[in-house]
């Protein structure tokens, strides 16, 4: 290929000459909201268009809620529950929401990845606003929980759970999962804006993330637990979602539990969404 | 003119750490000049530029960019500059329309508006036929054209070229010259980091040299030349010459101080003239100094900094060294 490149040529150009006055009355003092909801929508294409070239990213999110349904059934289901059928209804919302939890530690991963590519100083460079290179991408993992959580039902139904809220309870209960991932994936975005590298966002998404799923109703009943733990484990809001994707999946019931998990996710976002973008600001 | 200047900073700092990156910079950039900043590795152009394009806090002093200020007005400032860094910033992963798509979006561009841009964009800078090929194919030089390409999507008014050819080809880099020149006859103003004074000499209206974060000389190329001496002569005395005699000799006809370059044992001689170079030559005949090879060269950034800072800048310029190697005068070394 050529690399030889036309400068310019002299006669053609001032077709539109530079004002730098006008330029100047034009530029404007903000990003709006309409900026910043049709710029983050332009990041999460970007996103997007990479996922779609790179399919292998999805491979952990394929597998591991068809692995971890089958394992967790199959090992757990007689001594928990007396047989695998009776454990299904009790723990496919637990892994559904051990799943999610996972795809939004990948989300701060793959953030402190991206903030060292050249490219983000060019979104530095822009106009536009600083939350969008960050919420863009979250936006398109948006698919990745839908995966993530359609998947684990799918697994589920296929070794025999019978979902007792119908197919609409099912759908709700995967709703509610991806706004409580989407909503904690801005505490793994802040981890991404502020570590060191994605090495340590890694590290540290780890070491949360495994109490808090854990020590949660996520796969045994509560009542079998020593006291001290039982009440870490009521307050805990992975116990919140889970019971509420239990109501929503097993009974199609809107409990309060659901009210309690769409407030926390809220509360995430007011607080780590302004740190994300701090983190983001002060990055190099 | 009266016009506001595109870049009117005063006493600009960074630091970090211990460090004073960029120790208390002035700078005023007329509207429609190509301003080069020269320096070495790490004498604090790239911060001070960055700080003027809004990508690192400024820790003191103060920048307006057209008469937007550009610690309190951000926001502003980025719609008024392009910036077009060492390393490519583009997405390696999109495709060049891609990118340049994407970018035109941000920006609040329609998408057929967008698709226009790229695709005369493409056209402008010969990357037509790449348009749809991933960047990992491309070459170093078309991502720099590609980067530029990008930087130039809103036609902003002030553009930001740091070290626009630093690892290209000769012919590469006479291309990225042109477009340079072309986009200052377009109404654009320049600014734009450099390492090689040749660059700096060829391209810019005006040029502030900077040292170890604080501008040490200012002025248009020619002033700077001036003030090193217009031309160097370059000798390399013969094995077992007395390098002592020879120094005495240079000082004593030419009133120069000569600069050794021990790398290649090279001996450097600033002249106001060429002229002068027979006088030191003569002279060395008469001392009885023995010589292996002798060349009259323009002056080289070296010899700008030494004559400047009173220090080299620390690096054999990359260029001159391998010019150095290239010449023929190796064999004679060995005799």
């Amino acid at each position: 290929m050529s690399t030889a490149f036309a400068p310019a040529p002299a006669g053609t150009v001032p077709s539109h000459f530079i004002d730098p006055a006008a330029a100047v009355a034009r530029t404007r003092p903000r990003a709006t909201i309409a900026d910043t909801l049709s710029q983050t929508l332009f990041m999460a294409w970007r996103t997007l268009k990479k996922m779609r070239r790179n399919p292998e990213q999805f491979f952990d999110v394929a597998l591991q809620p068809l692995l971890f349904t089958a394992m967790f059934a199959y090992v757990f289901g007689g001594a928990i529950s007396g047989n695998v059928q009776k454990y299904l209804p009790l723990m496919i919302p637990g892994i559904v929401a051990q799943t999610v939890l996972t795809t939004c530690m990948a989300t701060g991963v793959q953030l402190r990845e991206d903030l060292d590519k050249g490219v983000f100083d060019r979104f530095k460079s822009l106009p536009i606003a600083r939350i969008a290179p960050l919420a863009g991408p979250m936006t398109a993992d948006l698919v990745r929980y839908l995966i993530a959580g359609g998947l684990t039902f799918v697994m589920g139904v296929i070794i025999g759970y019978r979902p007792g809220g119908g197919a609409l309870g099912v759908l709700g209960a995967i709703a509610l999962s991806i706004f409580t991932g989407w909503s904690l994936a801005w505490i793994f975005t802040w981890f991404g804006t502020i570590a060191k590298n994605a090495r340590s966002v890694q590290g540290l998404s780890m070491m949360i993330l495994f109490p808090l799923t854990f020590l949660s109703n996520a796969f045994v009943p509560v009542g079998t637990l020593p006291t001290g733990l039982a009440d870490f484990v009521k307050i805990n809001p992975v116990s919140h979602l889970v019971s509420a994707t239990r109501d929503l999946a097993n009974n199609a019931v809107i409990s309060s539990e659901v009210g309690w998990t769409l407030l926390a996710g809220l509360v995430v976002i007011a607080v780590f969404a302004p740190l994300s973008v701090r983190g983001y600001r002060r990055h190099m | 003119m009266t016009a506001t200047p595109a870049i009117h900073a005063v006493g600009l700092v960074k630091t970090f750490g211990q460090l004073r990156a960029v120790d208390g910079v002035d700078l005023d950039v007329r509207q429609g000049e190509i301003f080069g900043v020269l320096g070495p590795n790490g004498a604090g152009k790239t911060t001070t530029l960055k700080m003027l394009a809004t990508l690192l806090p400024i820790d003191a002093g103060q920048a307006r960019v057209f008469g937007v200020d550009v610690a309190r007005e951000p926001h502003r400032v980025r719609q008024l500059l392009g910036v077009t860094g060492q390393y490519a910033s583009v997405d390696e992963e999109l495709t060049a329309a891609e990118n340049l798509w994407l970018f035109g979006r941000l920006q609040g561009l329609r998408s057929t508006a967008a698709r226009a841009i790229a695709t005369r964009l493409l056209a402008e800078f010969a990357l037509e036929d790449a348009a749809d090929m991933p960047l990992s194919q491309f070459s170093g030089g078309m991502r720099r054209r590609l980067d530029l390409a990008v930087s130039l999507i809103t036609r902003p008014p002030l553009i930001f070229l740091d070290e626009p050819t630093t690892g290209l080809d000769p012919r590469t880099r006479g291309q990225m010259w042109d477009t340079i020149r072309g986009l200052v006859a377009e109404g654009c103003t320049v600014l734009l980091t450099t390492q090689y004074l040749d660059e700096a000499d060829q391209l810019a209206d005006r040029i502030a040299v900077i040292d170890r974060g604080r501008k040490v000389a200012e002025g248009t190329p020619d002033e700077l030349k001036t003030s090193v001496g217009n031309s160097t002569l370059q000798l390399r005395l013969a094995p077992g010459a007395d390098e002592e005699l020879a120094r005495q000799t240079v000082r004593r006809v030419a009133g120069a101080e000569p600069v050794m370059a021990p790398e290649s044992g090279q001996m450097n001689v600033p002249l106001d003239n060429a002229d002068a170079a027979a006088d030191v030559l003569i002279g060395f005949r008469q001392a009885g100094v023995p010589i292996a090879s002798v060349s009259v060269a323009k002056p080289t950034l070296d010899e700008v900094f030494l004559a400047i800072t009173g220090h080299g800048t620390g690096q054999a310029g990359d260029q001159d060294a391998a010019e150095r190697a290239a010449t023929a005068d190796i064999p004679l070394e060995v005799k």
